[in-house]
């Protein structure tokens, strides 16, 4: 037994490590989801915008340090740019017209990428910390690997913390419930839904400089298996539930990787599981293992 | 007569074309309690949530301290002193008795133990259950969180749409006595019930509403002695 997992510790550990990466992008989902009940298809496709901004702004000659703060700028800006342009004008519209318009946006964001990359891919820029090479456990693998569960971890309990124990977070879980009596509470509705956007476009940002600097190349349809997965996860856990996403995430991120020990005729199921595993949630529990009872927003 | 601190003139409000108010206009005078009532779908909510700047009127002004406030965003009407109970309480479910408060007073960045205390003192239960969900309060105790938050904004108007509704009999009258309470401690209320009995021994103006328009006015013992209201809204 323990020999088996020695042998395919390094299975495990990629599965944490990438399971960190699909939880700080399924946070994005699940807040917007839990605030405006908008499934953002957009998210993964900001997710590869973060990551060519990045492989940008070092090809620039920009320093690494401030590619990496304007990774986390742009993909904010970008976020909240299109919850303002896209969705905002249509919050009373059905919810199906908002939907669509994620749609949209997910397209452009890939085809304005194909423009400025002409398909071709890009490598990701080395960080040199995150790309530092360790033996763990007789396992050799990038600092990344280690770095993104410890990171996600911190970053999703300042996130709770934030959500349960401050004034903004306080808001947020009022309009997330009832626009019209958080307006009579004198809320401002726009700006906590662009604060969400805010915090689900930095995480999704932190998310990509971890992710690439595994994956190493981008192209323009980079973000759509990673925001495919996380939004699996989102759905596995409950969408509109942090915790909820994070577990999904991790659970997703570990059996995909898990499979591959099996023997190489198993990996090519990594992907198919996933989407197994939505298959069964929505037939089994389609609220997640943490979601709210599916009530409709009234 | 103290001076007017909200003046309504030629109000109006349409929902896709169907005139809900019809263009109403009157007085409230500062420190009173004033009572609109109505059969259902008169417009008494209609009415209120255009002053909390919840629907945009399609006619007509709201005056505010002398200042014109038509139109404005709920944030700003709430700023000005102005803040609405609304129809079926809407507490917030899944936050705990203290974050309604809390949040009653969202706009305020001062220290708020006084106005938790008073409120504490006006609704015991409250604090009690102060770390209770809200959504597990009996509708009576919601009652009271609802209004309770509304006054953590420390308003000069408290607008109350139907406070008694779906309430015991013992409970209603206890919500009436707060009103007064209330209103003794300076803040001028604006009563919208169905409950016209209560309201009108409340109340020192009464308005009578029908289908959009005002149809009777008068102080609440000239009104509960009216025999048109008797028969309209007292049943006897
Ligand atoms: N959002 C809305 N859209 C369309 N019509 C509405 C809307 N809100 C209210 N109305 C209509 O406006 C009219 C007045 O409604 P309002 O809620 O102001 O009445 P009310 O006097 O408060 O009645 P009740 O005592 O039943 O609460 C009703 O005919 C109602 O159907
Ligand atoms: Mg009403």
């Amino acid at each position: 037994m323990i020999e088996f997992l020695h042998e395919n510790f390094r299975y495990l550990l990629s599965g944490i490590s990438v399971g960190g990466q699909y939880a700080l992008i399924a946070i994005g989902y699940t807040m917007v989801y839990g605030i405006l009940r908008l499934i953002n298809f957009a998210h993964g496709d900001v997710f590869m915008v973060a990551g060519l901004i990045m492989v940008y702004a070092i090809a620039g000659g920009l320093p690494m340090w401030l590619s990496i703060i304007l990774v986390i700028v742009l993909t904010v800006v970008l976020g909240v740019a299109i919850e303002r342009v896209a969705y905002k004008p249509l919050r009373s519209s059905p919810r199906m017209s908002v939907m669509i318009s994620a749609i949209g946006v997910s397209y452009l964001l890939q085809n304005c990428a194909l423009y400025f990359t002409g398909g071709l891919p890009r490598s990701y820029p080395a960080i040199p910390f995150l790309s530092k090479q360790i033996t763990i456990w007789g396992a050799t693998t990038k600092m990344v690997t280690l770095i993104t569960p410890i990171l996600t971890l911190v970053l999703v309990l300042a996130l709770v913390f934030l959500i349960n124990h401050t004034k903004i977070g306080m808001a947020m879980r009022a309009v997330a419930k009832d626009f019209e009596t958080s307006q009579l509470m004198g809320i401002k509705i726009n700006s906590v839904i662009s604060f969400t956007f805010v915090i689900g476009c930095f995480l999704a940002a932190i998310g990509s400089l971890l992710y690439f600097s595994n994956y190493t190349t981008v192209v323009p349809t980079s973000g759509a298996m990673p925001g495919l997965k996380a939004f699996v996860a989102a759905v596995f856990g409950g969408i509109g539930s942090i915790p909820g996403a994070v577990i999904g995430a991790f659970i997703i991120g570990i059996c995909e990787n898990i499979i591959k020990a099996f023997g190489q005729s198993w990996t090519v199921f990594s992907d198919a599981f996933t989407f197994v595993l939505l298959i069964i949630i929505l037939l089994v529990k389609p609220t997640g293992i943490f979601g709210e009872k599916a009530t409709d927003k009234v | 007569m103290s001076e007017t601190i909200l003046k309504i003139n030629d109000l109006k409000v349409n929902y896709g074309g169907i005139e809900a108010v019809k263009g109403i206009s009157f007085d409230v005078p500062a420190g009173q309690i004033v009572t609109l009532i109505g059969a259902n779908g008169a417009g008494k909510s209609s009415t209120l949530r255009a002053i909390a700047g919840l629907v945009k009127p399609s006619g007509g002004s709201i005056e505010f301290e002398g200042e014109n406030i038509t139109g404005l965003d709920p944030t700003s009407i709430v700023t000005k002193g102005i803040t609405l109970v609304p129809e079926g309480r809407k507490i917030f479910p899944d936050l705990t008795v203290l974050e309604n408060l809390k949040i009653g007073a969202y706009l305020r960045k001062d220290d708020l133990t006084d106005d938790l205390n008073w409120v504490y003192d006006l609704f015991p239960r409250l604090k009690e259950r102060s770390w209770q969900e809200g959504g597990t309060l009996s509708g009576g105790e919601q009652q009271m969180l609802a209004v309770g938050r509304a006054l953590m904004s420390r308003p000069k108007v408290i607008m109350m749409d139907e406070p008694s509704l779906g309430l015991a009999p013992i409970i209603v009258r206890g919500i009436f006595d707060i009103i007064k309470e209330i209103n003794k401690r300076g803040v001028t209320v604006l009563l919208i019930e169905q409950n016209a009995n209560m309201a009108l021994k409340t109340a020192h103006i009464g308005y009578v509403l029908e289908t959009g328009r005002l149809t009777m006015s008068g102080s609440g013992e000239e009104l509960l002695a009216n025999e048109q209201v008797k028969a309209a809204y007292l049943g006897t």
